[in-house]
């Protein structure tokens, strides 16, 4: 008998808001996404200073995981924690940035710093450092939102035993536009764990 | 819980435009790294596996045409082509496509392209090869950095097995190109001769490029002489540094043990590891210790960069078609450049082609972002 799963909570960052739930917990509509994320960093008091060094795509996964999750739990030792992420943007973001870096042969300054970010999973590896999660991890890539696959693949991981709960959803960074939207798919919440409820959810507030 | 079985399969390659051909190159200790001398890539000449432009070409000239299609496209549709035609599988909504890629047509970048950028977005390349042949089913693309192509296995035993399709075709592929050779020379990774993986001399890697597909499928009269069954697979993170691999070990011994473990396998059962083995000092150390925690230490073992390069998101995918005609030849296949152990922990690396009855291997994979990917295969 295949246990129930549960949406236990979610996060959304948009529109240069930060909410759980259905809670608005920070917004800032001046200054761009940079400014944004910056400015999110210091209202939820996070101490955490290798946040600098990542690329938006990374700050932006880091700081809804860190809303969805919280400071980092050091009484959870061996948190089995899957991490199944989304986009369609892949790591585009900076792949441009790199590009760019590479395309003038009199200005021609490749970064280490920066091609590592050209890979999109990098912002799994960031919340995986953080919360100590050596967990199941992958990243897909789509061209919109995709509740039916996410739903099927994070219930398999939960039904087979490879994790306890999953960490889930879609975080976009492609020029002026972004979006995160994560929750965590557990034995227990508000919410069965449906199609339907996910697409809700994601098109909330 | 269906079960899945690898089944038919190509490579697409500077060793060869099929499975078959490039196994017997591999099986002679052939290698497909060439020196390349390229100032529009870098300052100095590398090694690098490249897949000839003519060879594509005539190829694909030889396939109806839809649209214009960019040189990964080419390639992954050439390699798609043959086992769809091959398998006989009718593409219905029971048949899903998944894709696996770290980069894509990054090229599309490049100014002188003649595509526009939004061909670089991955959800426009899926769309392409979904287009092309007819697939039903939205494309699942993978790209989990360098554990991507055995990631996209595991990934298609698990939609099989909770019944999500009846028949996956997985397809793989990756360039060499400035944006990929300039990014490794940054980190001062890139190796200036053929690559040795796991020797003490070890200075590097090389990059490569090929495309690979392979027909996952839970019907067992869609079998080809060399298919194998997918018995376990796991994906576990390091969580310890975005570019450096764990010193423990970590996740890929996580990944290892999640994966014997869902195949009912104990280590001594593994007839041989067909691993990573990317050549630079960090990888192959982090390999060596994580093989060992894991009762490993003694199962022969190759990494098949020296034959390819790294071949970055198609790399898992291609080096699983090879271990599966190593299973079905019942040859352990050199692992090439291999001189001299130059890891802190003993491996039993395979020094040159050598028979032995075989019915399993392990495939694994690690890659930035702190990913690792275990897959374990079974004779059926």
């Amino acid at each position: 008998m295949k246990k129930i799963a549960y949406i236990a909570k979610y996060c959304h960052i948009k529109g240069n808001t930060v909410s759980l739930d259905q809670d608005i917990l920070f917004k800032n509509t001046s200054g761009d996404l940079g400014d944004f994320m910056k400015s999110a960093y210091k209202h939820f008091a996070i101490e955490y200073p290798k946040f600098f060094k990542m690329d938006r795509l990374s700050k932006l996964t880091f700081l809804a995981a860190e809303v969805l999750l919280g400071h980092p739990d050091t009484s959870k030792e061996d948190w089995n924690l899957a991490v199944v992420l989304s986009n369609r943007a892949s790591s585009l973001d900076t792949d441009r940035k790199y590009h760019e870096s590479i395309s003038d042969a009199d200005n021609f300054y490749p970064s280490p710093s920066v091609f590592v970010y050209t890979l999109p999973n990098i912002c799994i590896g960031e919340i995986s450092i953080r919360h100590k999660l050596r967990s199941e991890n992958s990243f897909f890539i789509f061209n919109a939102f995709n509740p039916g696959f996410l739903k099927d693949y994070s219930e398999n991981l939960l039904h087979t035993d490879k994790a306890d709960e999953v960490l889930c959803g879609w975080v976009d960074v492609d020029k002026n536009s972004y979006e995160a939207f994560l929750y965590l798919v557990s034995s227990t919440g508000k919410s069965v764990h449906t199609e339907q409820q996910l697409t809700k959810l994601y098109r909330t507030p | 819980m269906s079960r899945a079985y690898l089944s038919y399969n190509n490579i697409v390659s500077s060793l060869g435009f099929d499975s078959t051909s490039v196994v017997n190159q591999i099986s002679d200790e052939v290698s497909g790294l060439v020196p390349v001398h390229n100032i529009e890539i870098l300052d100095r000449p590398f090694y690098a596996s490249i897949l000839s432009q003519e060879a594509l070409n005539a190829v694909f000239n030889d396939l109806p045409t839809l649209s214009s299609q960019t040189r990964l496209e080419k390639m992954m549709i050439v390699s798609l082509e043959k086992i769809i035609k091959t398998s006989g599988v009718e593409l219905t909504n029971r048949v899903g496509l998944i894709i696996s890629t770290t980069k894509g047509n990054i090229d599309t970048l490049d100014e002188d392209s003649k595509f526009p950028e939004k061909r670089a977005y991955l959800d426009a390349l899926g769309l392409e090869i979904q287009e092309y042949f007819g697939f039903t089913q939205t494309p699942i693309i993978v790209s989990n950095a360098c554990v991507s192509g055995v990631l996209a296995l595991v990934v298609a035993k698990r939609m099989i097995a909770q019944g999500s399709f009846d028949h996956i075709f997985v397809v793989a592929g990756d360039m060499v190109t400035k944006f990929i050779i300039s990014g490794f020379n940054s980190f001062q990774a890139l190796s200036d001769e053929p690559c040795r993986p796991y020797c003490k001399t070890r200075s590097g890697i090389n990059i490569g490029e090929v495309a690979a597909s392979v027909l996952m499928t839970k019907d067992k009269n869609l079998l080809a002489e060399e298919s194998v069954e997918i018995v376990g697979g796991s994906a576990s993170n390091d969580a310890n540094h975005i570019s450096g691999p764990s010193r423990t070990g970590e996740g890929l011994f996580r990944s290892i043990t999640s994966a014997l473990k869902e195949a009912n396998l104990s280590p001594k059962k593994i007839g041989y590891i067909s691993a990573h083995g990317t050549a630079t000092m960090y990888n192959d150390e982090m390999e060596a210790i994580a093989f060992n925690r894991a009762g490993l230490a003694e199962i022969p073992l190759n990494s098949l960069k020296g034959y390819f390069g790294h071949t970055l998101g198609a790399s898992g995918l291609l080096e699983t078609i090879i271990g599966m005609h190593s299973l079905h030849r019942n040859l352990l296949f050199a692992s090439k450049g291999f001189q001299e152990l130059g890891v802190s922990q003993p491996l039993n690396i395979i020094k040159k082609t050598t028979p032995k009855e075989l019915h399993t291997f392990l495939k694994t994979a690690s890659g930035f972002g702190g990913s690792n990917t275990a897959a374990v295969f079974r004779k059926i």
